[in-house]
């Protein structure tokens, strides 16, 4: 049994969930079919606004227009929403926290587009910058509900969006909770934390862990910043071996980051391995490939676990590949704890 | 223009704002030992005619006192931002006013007795310049009087100024949204973004007026990066472009009130040391002007004293 595949799981969604919501508009920069918004164009003609690419000027645009009482909806890929714009984005977005949606998509090394197209320090950079508010999708699920999270958000939010074909993880039933972290599995030997298509990644490994009697309590968080949820404090105070966190991202910054400033604010005296980029940039090359190559995939995982238990638990690499058709469902509502 | 507009327009009363413009700021250089001099005697014509009669604003029933600073804008806390904003200098908003985004921060304390002096701000005003805790701040921020957008980082007034223009078309408004610029701005790639998506969706209610000075922080802009021929490339970008002498009043309001199809720029060539020659005297660098010895602070006394007379 495999995930469902959805195909464009934003596509039709942001179309039918925009229909009663005439505030709502979209603004591109020359990625309009390439981020599942050219049927949203084509429904809405007078709420959408090609703004070329100069995504500067498309950020300030935002800006006016979000003070106007719209909102404004950017789509374009991650990369070029807060590198190029950044101080667009904070001087007239953030600063005066406005309702802008920067809908990011191919985040981390998703993209073949190689080092432009990679946004591996998105977090890093927006974490630091007052007043934003930080989601990234894991699935189809999390894809088509994010929309209703970042809507009541009253202040500018970056999301790390998912496009094509993208696996449906999470029943429609438990949509994205804002601040609120999924639990996948739970045990108490080491606590992971994983966020974006590396929970997906994560969930190959886990059963044969499981299998050799590793006891992991496993969280998907999707609310980067802020960073403060009492389901992933109370994970972290539970980890006998140590804590794990795995991110598309570098590991300055992002997810890693943000649970070793809650360890270590609160004294949590067990080791912590981020598994990320190592403060590299990468190259254009498949996701598959990538991951192997900068050790983002099941395999590193099962290697980090392995150093933290000072234990070979020998799993081997056919083994991971056939295991990636395992399907789970989520105990994420906040009263499993 | 707008449905509201009152065509008659009031030389001698712009003529009287401009003058008490560069005597406000010269009073405040002197008493503080330094000031934004240059800027008040190159835009002093062009925000006395935008204050004096060609903005359509809401007149406001008497000046306000300046409020204290109450804290940054913060996420889930939009009544801080509103109940702060610098726009109240300009009256309630309304579909039929104009609205009037100022882009070079640093020229805060011209704008500031431009208010002054068009009783939307209280005449001891100045008095709280670059206090602490007060929000007449030197380099203004959307709290400050007058500012409705932070824009210290430049060229970022007009984009934002474009989204507004943007959302009244969108809701069929009449009035006009003016943008004050300054003629550095056009070093930054930004502006000319924003020219050309300005263009691009239409937005022939979005005005901009530019104060052409040639100097910048480093100096001749001619020396630092030239923009020229600015009118002209401007006009390649899609605007239409009046150039006018900043300082004649009559040149200077009717490009301002022409009736334009395009998005309308008004390009008002200035000379920085107009109404107080001495300044000459400090050339090349015209940014700012602190004393540098008591015998220059007493020259500028003098001239001061001419001034007043």
């Amino acid at each position: 049994m495999s995930y469902e595949i959805v195909s464009r799981p934003h596509e039709q969604n942001f179309i039918d969930w925009s229909k009663d919501k005439p505030e709502v508009l979209v603004l591109t920069a020359d990625l309009t079919n390439s981020c599942e918004v050219g049927r949203w164009r084509d429904t809405y003609p007078d709420r959408y606004f090609s703004m070329g690419m100069a995504e500067q000027n498309m950020m300030g645009m935002a800006a006016g227009l979000a003070r106007e009482g719209f909102e404004p909806w950017l789509h374009t890929f991650a990369v070029f929403l807060y590198r190029r714009p950044l101080d667009q984005l904070q001087m007239s977005v953030a600063y005066p926290s406005l309702k802008v949606r920067l809908v990011g998509f191919l985040p981390g090394i998703l993209t073949p587009g190689g080092v432009t197209h990679q946004a591996i320090e998105d977090i890093a950079v927006l974490r630091a910058v007052p007043n934003m508010t930080i989601l990234e999708v894991g699935d189809a699920t999390e894809a088509e509900s994010v929309l209703d999270v970042a809507h009541a958000i009253d202040g500018p939010v970056y999301i790390r969006a998912l496009r094509g074909e993208v696996s449906r993880i999470f029943p429609q039933s438990e949509p994205f909770l804002f601040n609120t972290a999924r639990i996948l599995s739970t045990g108490s030997d080491i606590t992971l934390i994983t966020s974006g298509i590396m929970t997906e990644e994560a969930l190959r490994a886990i059963p044969l862990l499981e299998k050799r009697e590793v006891g992991i309590t496993h969280l998907h968080v999707s609310t980067l910043k802020p960073f403060t949820d009492p389901i992933v404090m109370k994970a972290l105070t539970g980890a006998k071996y140590g804590v794990i966190t795995m991110e598309n991202h570098s590991i300055v910054g992002g997810l890693g980051s943000a649970v070793a400033e809650l360890m270590a604010e609160n004294g949590m005296g067990v080791p912590l391995k981020r598994i990320g980029l190592k403060d590299t940039y990468a190259h254009g090359a498949s996701q598959k490939y990538l991951m192997a190559e900068y050790g983002l995939d099941a395999q590193s995982l099962v290697e980090v676990v392995e150093t933290l238990l000072s234990k070979n638990l020998d799993i081997s690499e056919s083994e991971l590949i056939e295991s990636r058709t395992v399907s789970v469902h989520s105990s994420a509502k906040a009263e499993a704890l | 223009m707008s449905d509201t507009k009152v065509p008659e327009l009031n030389l001698a009363e712009m003529q009287r704002i401009a003058k008490g413009i560069r005597r406000r700021v010269l009073a405040h250089t002197l008493s503080n030992n330094g000031g934004y001099m240059s800027q008040a005697c190159s835009a002093a014509e062009l925000l006395a005619a935008l204050y004096g009669g060609i903005l359509n604003l809401e007149p406001l029933e008497e000046p306000i006192v300046p409020p204290q600073f109450l804290g940054v804008p913060v996420v889930g806390t939009t009544s801080v931002r509103d109940y702060q904003t610098g726009a109240q200098f300009h009256g309630p908003k309304n579909v039929n006013k104009d609205r009037f985004i100022i882009s070079p921060a640093h020229y805060a304390l011209v704008v500031y007795a431009a208010l002054i002096e068009t009783n939307r701000l209280r005449e001891d005003g100045l008095d709280f310049f670059n206090q602490d805790g007060s929000t007449v701040e030197m380099i203004g921020a959307e709290h400050s009087p007058g500012f409705e957008t932070t824009t210290g980082s430049l060229s970022q007034a007009i984009s934002q100024a474009g989204g507004i223009a943007i959302a009244r078309k969108i809701r069929g408004e009449s009035g006009m949204t003016w943008v004050f610029m300054s003629d550095g701005e056009f070093q930054e790639g930004q502006t000319w973004e924003a020219l050309q998506a300005s263009a691009f969706h239409k937005l022939s209610k979005l005005r901009v007026i530019v104060d052409v000075n040639a100097g910048q922080c480093d100096g001749p802009m001619e020396s630092v990066m030239s923009i020229e021929p600015l009118a002209d490339k401007v006009r390649a970008f899609g605007w239409d472009v009046s150039v006018v002498d900043g300082h004649d009043l009559s040149e200077l309001t009717e490009a301002c009130l022409k009736e334009v199809e395009k998005p309308n720029m008004v390009l008002c060539y200035t000379d920085p040391v107009r109404g107080l020659p001495l300044l000459n005297e400090r050339r090349p660098s015209l940014h700012y002007l602190r004393f540098k010895s008591e015998q220059e602070h007493a020259k500028y006394e003098r001239a001061y004293e001419e001034m007043v007379k």
